[in-house]
């Protein structure tokens, strides 16, 4: 292990200063690639990932999943690389790839030895500009995202719920749509539809190319310049807002689906980083998730769970870094003998303890220890280092914001959570699913000796 | 900054999507199955590092100390394992699972809810779970003095001094039998069952860690108190500190841990693994868009002299990704699956050797058939040159990526901990991996993987009745 320090943290509780920050170093390409690069020389490995600015929130009616779909195709081959080329050379290389696409962004990495970077950069700008969409793998990994599908929503209650959730909850909002897309467009993405989306999204002055690892910045540089410097920047259109209207009165729906246990899915329309009329409303409400469900002592496991014991589980989630307005969600198994009911009226009943009372100073401190310790924790990994800085940079939001965040949370008052819980929290914005599950019948039988 | 996406993803390749099955609100994953588990523990634990200086000792009640020295960052995980994972249940299927569950609900004079602060006021983080063959009791935390104290006295009193209450035992109890009832919604997880049930019928491997309905609902709290009190001794764990600790710390620290767990013993050898006499399908219908499929058989086991030749061979077979033969004819050339892999799971004695890949109900017969055609090919005539020596630049290449965080250096650690492998597995790794050749795979193949007792297991929809 290498034992080069990269930076020695003061400690300093319970007064909680921002913790001494690695900093990263950033450069823009005349093509308009920005370049991040962190240090963090605890072992000779690097991380490098390519990000877009393209998700499931880009995509209109008919192709929602198109920016999933067109992921998968960027490993079917490039004009000087045919199909499978790109995971021969990176496994040859020792390297561990993948991607993935979310709402707001389409990303790629690798992991290597930090001497083989230069192998993964050679390769991403290739397909950054030069992908060689073929019908024939099209018509192949259509099966494979169709085969995706069915393994992750449609066989899968809690995810098919969701899905049928937050489709109800949003109104125009393309957070409305599946990322992995519905099926009906799924079945007919053309060759002309994935090329269109490639040429209108694939481009150096669309991505943020992020290093993190064994890595000078300067040297990191000058390889990106290398092989991304030549590509040519393509004229990005501005998106449409799409902007959701606001929600006039709650909106409830059942999920039929094959399964065992009952549950209720709740989301209040909550503003995110990007689009709270203040900054600190949308700390407030991580804050906020984090005084229900941030770990065992929070507030619907150790009420709901423990206390009361109607819920076999209960929590809470909210993501700030969201490019447009999301939902603060509220979830809950029944416990035997009880109902979803039950349910809705305790998870109610938690949210109007927030908006009436002000949160202890025992809970304030405690997330404000976990947002510390967490930071630190989230070091130890170069990959997840490495995602902070490209999702805030791809929504938006600039990735300086990472190093605020615990200083942010640090000013957080107890006022402020029961003012967003009060602002936003509101049952005309709400919207429940409940799972009433159908019956399975299953039979096992076993077959003769081939 | 917490970042909130796994919900609306999707990956190009399902492999590395276990790695991230870390935040959930539900109980859909609160419960780790075993087998999931297992998996990504092989995932995590198989590699090892020729730089990573692993010191080794005993403290004086008997259990065995692996402590690495990490610096950068000022946190330390700390694990202390026992042999006491669910092949200990006995009839009482499920019992290892309850019992480490119920670990941190009360402990001294401490209730759950006080234990759970104790933690996260200093941002700890605390976890106990048990997988087929361990036990195991974790806990991640800052180094500074005041907030790791904190942490480590509540762990040691958990360790020492477990309360065993009825109603957190009723509680807990129920919400098992809960997520056991889930578990029937889930085709992966019912064929998962069926599998270990093929290949280890009468072996403690044969059920699933969470155990079953019938045998949970007839524990009383009191099998819980035998089992931690036989099974949770000095002499049976051992102690795994990984961070920004001094070697004295590390010392007081282990010696803090246990000295107050009674010395007790090892328990006995677990039975050897009997293969399967014969062939044997099994299909479960179930009304699922998809077929889930697993094949397999007994495979091997940590100390097995057999061990990388195994490993080598699956990688090329179905272990590397997006670059396998498996994968390459499943979804490359066919399109038939998202996944398609498989993975040998090495334990105290022989873990599956497993393949697996879920299809559309009326392509089940086609995926099997090419599943069992590029498994028997490959038995047969063992790998190619060139694939062999692009697996050895893909393993040895990307080595210090397998324990590039103190996380996975832990789990490793862990790993050559528990199963007692040499200190220097470490620096012979790569070396036994170079060692390996085409004809050593072919044979280890032919003696290991008998295609006449491999066990097959289906769930979903028959073709015949899909097709109404």
């Amino acid at each position: 292990m290498n034992k080069r320090l990269v930076c020695t943290f003061l400690l300093c509780l319970p007064a909680f200063g921002s913790s001494a920050e690695t900093k990263a170093f950033e450069h823009v390409l005349s093509n308009g690639l920005k370049v991040l690069v962190k240090e963090d020389h605890r072992s000779p490995v690097v991380v490098s990932q390519v990000w877009y600015k393209v998700g499931s929130s880009y995509e209109p009616g008919g192709v929602t999943g198109i920016s999933h779909m067109l992921e998968h195709m960027m490993f079917k081959g490039t004009d000087k690389h045919p199909a499978g080329e790109f995971s021969r050379i990176i496994a040859e290389n020792g390297g561990d790839e993948n991607a993935f696409t979310g709402q707001d962004y389409t990303a790629y990495f690798q992991t290597m030895e930090a001497s083989r970077l230069a192998v993964s950069f050679e390769l991403e700008a290739d397909r950054m500009r030069n992908l060689h969409l073929l019908p024939e793998e099209l018509k192949k990994e259509l099966q494979v995202v169709t085969e995706e599908r069915r393994m992750r929503t449609d066989d899968n209650p809690q995810a098919k719920m969701h899905e049928h959730f937050i489709s109800t909850a949003y109104t125009n909002s393309p957070y409305k749509h599946p990322v992995i897309g519905w099926p009906a467009d799924i079945a007919n993405y053309t060759v002309e539809d994935l090329q269109a989306w490639y040429q209108r999204w694939y481009a150096p002055n669309n991505a943020t190319l992020v290093v993190v690892g064994d890595v000078q910045p300067k040297a990191v540089f000058d390889l990106a310049e290398k092989y991304f410097g030549a590509l040519k920047p393509s004229d990005i259109k501005p998106l449409k807002p799409q902007t959701e209207i606001e929600q006039l009165g709650v909106r409830k729906m059942t999920v039929k689906v094959p399964a065992k246990l009952p549950s209720i899915l709740m989301g209040y329309k909550v503003p995110v980083l990007k689009t709270a009329a203040n900054e600190w409303e949308a700390y407030a409400l991580e804050v906020l998730a984090g005084v229900l469900d941030g770990g065992s002592s929070a507030r619907l496991t150790s009420g709901l769970v423990r206390g009361k014991q109607i819920a076999v589980s209960a929590g809470a989630g909210y993501g700030l870094t969201s490019r447009m307005s999301n939902l603060f969600e509220l979830e809950a198994t029944p416990a035997e003998g009880k109902t979803v009911s039950d349910l809705e009226a305790a998870l109610k009943n938690e949210v109007k303890k927030l908006q009436q009372n002000l949160i202890s100073s025992e809970e304030l401190q405690r997330i404000k220890a976990q947002v510390l310790a967490t930071d630190i924790y989230q070091k130890d990994s170069n990959f997840y280092q490495a995602m902070e800085l490209g999702i805030l940079e791809t929504v938006g939001l600039g990735w300086q914001k990472a190093d605020e965040y615990v200083a942010k949370i640090n000013q957080v008052t107890a006022e402020q959570v029961r003012d967003v819980a009060r602002k936003y929290l509101l049952e005309d914005h709400l919207s429940i699913a409940y799972l009433e599950p159908q019956t399975i019948n299953t039979t096992a039988e076993k077959k003769g000796v081939k | 900054m917490h970042i909130r996406f796994f919900k609306h993803i999707g990956w190009v390749s399902g492999s590395v999507t276990q790695h991230f099955k870390t935040k959930s609100a539900g109980l859909q994953t609160r419960r780790k199955t075993v087998y999931v588990l297992g998996f990504s523990l092989l995932i995590f634990s198989q590699f090892t590092s020729a730089a990573a200086k692993i010191e080794h000792w005993q403290t004086p009640q008997g259990s065995r100390v692996y402590y690495v020295h990490t610096e950068g960052l000022p946190m330390v995980d700390i694990q202390v394992v026992f042999d006491a994972g669910s092949a200990r249940d006995g009839q009482q299927f499920g019992l290892a699972a309850l019992t480490a569950d119920l670990l941190d609900t009360g402990a001294g004079k401490w209730n759950a809810d006080e234990i759970a602060q104790r933690f996260e006021s200093v941002g700890a983080q605390f976890g106990a779970s048990s997988s087929i063959d361990m036990a195991t009791v974790s806990l991640r935390t800052l180094t500074d003095k005041p907030l790791f104290d904190k942490a480590l006295e509540t762990m040691q009193v958990i360790l020492t001094k477990p309360t065993f209450n009825e109603a957190d035992f009723q509680r807990e109890k129920n919400r098992t039998l809960a997520a056991l009832k889930q578990q029937e919604e889930s085709p992966a997880e019912l064929a998962s069952i069926a599998f270990y049930n093929a290949l280890y019928e009468k072996h403690p491997y044969a059920h699933s860690s969470t155990g079953m309905i019938k045998t949970v609902s007839g524990f009383k709290v009191g099998d819980l108190r035998n089992f931690y009190q036989k099974y949770y001794v000095a002499a049976n764990a051992i102690i795994v500190i990984v961070g920004d600790l001094s070697k004295s710390q590390a010392e007081q620290t282990a010696e803090k841990l246990v000295s107050e767990l009674p010395v007790g013993k090892k328990p006995e050898d677990l039975p050897d693994v009997a293969m399967p006499l014969k062939s044997a399908q099994q299909h479960i219908e179930f009304p699922s868009t998809q077929t889930h499929v697993l094949v397999g058989i007994p495979g091997t086991y940590r100390k097995d002299p057999d061990y990388f030749n195994l490993y080598v061979g699956n990688h090329i077979l179905g272990g590397s990704g997006l670059v396998s033969k498996l994968f390459n004819e499943v979804r490359e050339k066919r399109g038939l699956a998202y996944s398609a892999s498989s993975a040998f799971i090495p334990m105290l004695k022989p873990g599956p050797f497993l393949v697996s890949l879920q299809t559309r109900n009326d392509q089940t017969a086609q995926a099997v058939q090419v599943l069992n055609q590029t498994l028997s090919e490959f038995i047969a005539k063992g790998p190619a040159e060139a694939e062999l020596a692009a697996a050895k630049k893909n393993i040895t290449g990307g080595f210090a990526m397998r324990f590039d965080t103190n996380k996975k250096l832990a789990s490793y650690v862990a790993m050559i901990g528990f199963y007692n492998m040499p200190l220097d597995y470490l620096d012979t790794f790569q070396q036994k991996v170079e060692q390996v050749t085409a004809a050593s795979i072919t044979d280890a193949f032919k003696r290991r993987v008998n295609p006449q007792l491999l066990q097959t297991i289906t769930v979903g929809k028959s073709a015949e009745k899909s097709a109404k």
